[in-house]
């Protein structure tokens, strides 16, 4: 069918089952917009274009699938460059697409141009520039696929504005054939057979989730294999509400910021078994002592994470979901009564302590709002003391949800992944915890909840610095506490008025029964700002 | 210690930045790097020669392979295939040395593509260790430029980097 250009690339989106896109409109961009107004796809208009492609990887990481976000050329393109890397480092599927300057004008440093393509390199799955406007609906065919399969990841589709203006004849291609991108879907039996046989023999086995089980979907399968041989569990940040917090095999998370159960079992194991898990350094600090005591056995679809930061004894490339379903298949009933009793005693309860006046403990706080939220509720955690406490103080019951951005640590990324994941959840609860610091790098999207009527909740834990660097500056910089300090901040209560937002101050017991019951009970956008204890530690 | 990578990816534009980005935000070193097209027009060869240790290489393979336009990755070991250069030097030659340099030029198979009253241009085409060699044979000569095409090379006998024999 003969169509516009612009025409088609809507097409194509309403092909891969698009309703959402979120997105900052520009000249470049013009024509694809033009098509996208009676299209009934929903544009969500984002405050900042980073923005935009954080409320797509919220939305992509709820529904499993590649989740769009649109931005202009030039300025637009490369404040989209951030998002991008967030979500590189997660592998989040998310397909960006950006207005470029005409064919002829590129390279011509002409108003608004810049080279997306090229400065977004580094933190693409892949990206295209597309000259040819025939190619469009492959090219989106295959940014689909390529965003959405094997390892997920961002993919950018470059869009010079006389391509969106063409004429083309349009049929979406059914079949994608790319000749180097094959990726390895089940694992290789042999290989299978080998890792059960070495977790049967292991006396001290342990399981390692990480953020792949949530990119394969594979949640199901890996706490089934868990309960049939009763293995203990730990995650990584990225892994975190695989596993609820009640089940008695889960040990919590380990790391520089993990729980002691966690980072006691992992050195104490006989045989690691990590699904999913790149292991990064703030997870593993030394990988080598690790290698050389334990015996690894590692689940990755990306071959390159396997042997990169931590050697394999036995490396098994495939989906999380379907290697573990072929274990599952082949898992015995085992006992291992002493091991997981020794991991139990291991397991710390929390004391909170008494908060300074005016101020409430963090982590308390944090645990009783988890136990008043219903269990399915999506949890996002900014970056900064308020992901450690989120990560190691919210209690996930069953079927709840943690999101963070884990990899690049990107402030700023709950109250847009939030607004992302509300959308794509609108039946559940869904609360963005953030500090005072990570809320000023995106209050802006405020504004976009209250229009498009998404209905999140935001809590912010004021202590009026960038707690995390302050508290590295203790500990690291003989408390010589530098560039960390808040002043000049607005007043969160009024801002959240300005903007139609209920809200509420904690700052002490009774303060905090409200919020609670605000968050838990009212049905719209509501922002509570809890107060914290400037000197309050995230390691302790 | 030097490796021998030869990389098939897909004839489009913007590949070869992708893979010479790889490299450098990786910190992988590239020595040498050759490219052209191949009998498939569809399909360009990149031979590379990077420094690097096992695990090092082994990466550089593993993050090759996850670029969608890579095709096919082998390190090719050194006994397995010919590995060839072409070099062209221009070394100062006064009248009187033309006959050392053509007796040089005869000894190690260079050849001569051109001669003024005071230059001589070589080209030789040979292995890596033995283009060093040559270099130090003539810049007593006094070497005024000198331009290499980086190694390509291919399997002996009847495989090929698509095909096992």
């Amino acid at each position: 069918m003969k169509m516009k250009a612009c025409e088609a690339m809507v097409e194509c989106l309403k092909a891969e089952g698009v309703k959402t896109v979120y997105g900052y409109p520009g000249a470049a961009i013009c024509p694809f917009y033009d098509a996208l107004m009676d299209s009934g796809i929903r544009h969500v208009l984002v405050r900042h274009e980073a923005n935009a492609g954080h409320e797509a990887s919220g939305m992509a990481r709820i529904t499993g699938k590649p989740a769009v976000c649109v931005v202009t050329s030039g300025p637009g393109a490369v404040n989209l460059i951030t998002a991008i890397a967030t979500a590189y480092a997660d592998s989040i599927p998310i397909v960006c697409i950006t207005g470029q300057v005409n064919t002829e004008q590129i390279g011509s440093d002409v108003f608004q141009e810049a080279d997306i393509t090229g400065a977004a390199e580094p933190f693409v799955k892949h990206s295209y520039l597309v000259k040819d406007p025939n190619d469009i609906p492959r090219v989106f065919k295959e940014a689909f696929y390529i965003a959405g399969s094997g390892r997920p990841g961002p993919v950018l589709i470059d869009m010079p504005m006389d391509v969106q203006r063409a004429e083309i004849d349009f049929v979406y291609p059914k079949s994608v054939e790319i000749r180097g991108y094959k990726p390895t879907v089940k694992g290789n039996a042999f290989q299978v057979k080998r890792v059960m046989s070495a977790l049967v023999k292991a006396k001290k086995p342990l399981i390692c989730i990480g953020g792949g089980v949530f990119a394969s979907n594979a949640q199901e399968e890996v706490v089934k294999l868990a309960h049939i041989m009763n293995i203990p569990v730990i995650t990584t940040m990225m892994g975190i509400s695989v596993f609820s917090d009640d089940d008695p095999l889960f040990f919590g998370m380990l790391g520089m910021y993990g729980v002691k159960s966690a980072n006691t079992a992992v050195n104490e194991c006989d045989v690691l078994f990590l699904v999913g898990a790149r292991v990064g350094d703030r997870a593993v600090r030394t990988p080598l002592s690790l290698e050389k005591t334990t015996k690894i056995l590692h689940i990755d679809i990306d071959p390159a994470e396997i042997g990169k930061n931590i050697g394999a004894d036995l490396p098994l490339v495939g989906d999380a979901k379907n290697v573990l379903a072929q274990l599952c298949e082949i898992a015995k009933p085992m006992e291992h009564t002493e091991w997981i009793a020794q991991l139990d005693s291991y397991r710390q309860k929390r004391e909170f302590g008494k908060a300074k006046e005016g101020t409430v403990v963090p982590r308390e706080f944090i645990d009783k709002l988890s136990r008043s939220l219903p269990d399915d509720t999506v949890v996002v955690a900014d970056v900064g003391q308020n992901q450690i406490w989120t990560a190691t103080g919210y209690h996930i019951g069953r079927g709840g949800r943690f999101m963070t951005s884990g990899g690049m640590g990107t402030m700023g990324y709950s109250l847009p992944a939030a607004i992302g994941a509300k959308m794509a959840a609108p039946d559940r609860t869904v609360v963005a915890i953030c500090g005072d610091g990570s809320l000023q790098m995106s209050m802006m999207e405020l504004a976009t909840a209250v229009q498009h009527g998404v209905n999140v909740k935001v809590v912010v834990m004021t202590n009026g610095r960038l707690g995390m660097v302050r508290e590295l500056q203790t500990n690291g910089y003989n408390g010589r506490e530098t560039a960390v300090f808040l002043d000049g901040s607005p007043d969160f209560i009024k801002l959240a008025d300005a903007y139609g937002i209920k809200s509420c101050r904690v700052t002490d017991e009774k303060s905090e029964q409200e919020a609670i019951e605000l968050l838990s009970g009212y049905d719209g956008i509501a922002l509570v700002e809890v107060m914290v204890d400037e000197n309050a530690a995230t390691l302790a | 210690m030097k490796h021998t990578i030869s990389v098939l990816v897909e004839n489009h534009s913007g590949v070869l930045s992708r893979i010479t980005g790889l490299f450098s935000r990786r910190g992988f070193n590239i020595e040498s790097l050759a490219v052209g097209p191949t009998h498939d027009p569809e399909v360009s060869r990149i031979t590379i020669i990077a420094d690097g240790d096992e695990h090092t290489v082994e990466q550089i393979e593993k993050q090759l392979n996850k670029l969608i336009e890579v095709i096919k990755v082998r390190t090719l070991q050194k006994d397995e295939c010919f590995a060839r250069e072409l070099m062209m030097v221009k070394l100062n030659c006064p009248a009187e040395k033309r006959s050392e340099i053509m007796t040089i030029a005869e000894m190690t198979e260079a050849k001569i593509v051109d001669v003024t009253l005071t230059t001589v241009t070589l080209e030789i085409c040979a292995r890596y260790n033995k283009l060093e060699r040559f270099i130090e044979i003539v810049a007593p000569y006094g070497i005024i430029e000198l331009v290499r095409t980086g190694t390509i090379a291919i399997q002996k006998g009847a495989e090929t980097m698509d095909r096992k024999k």
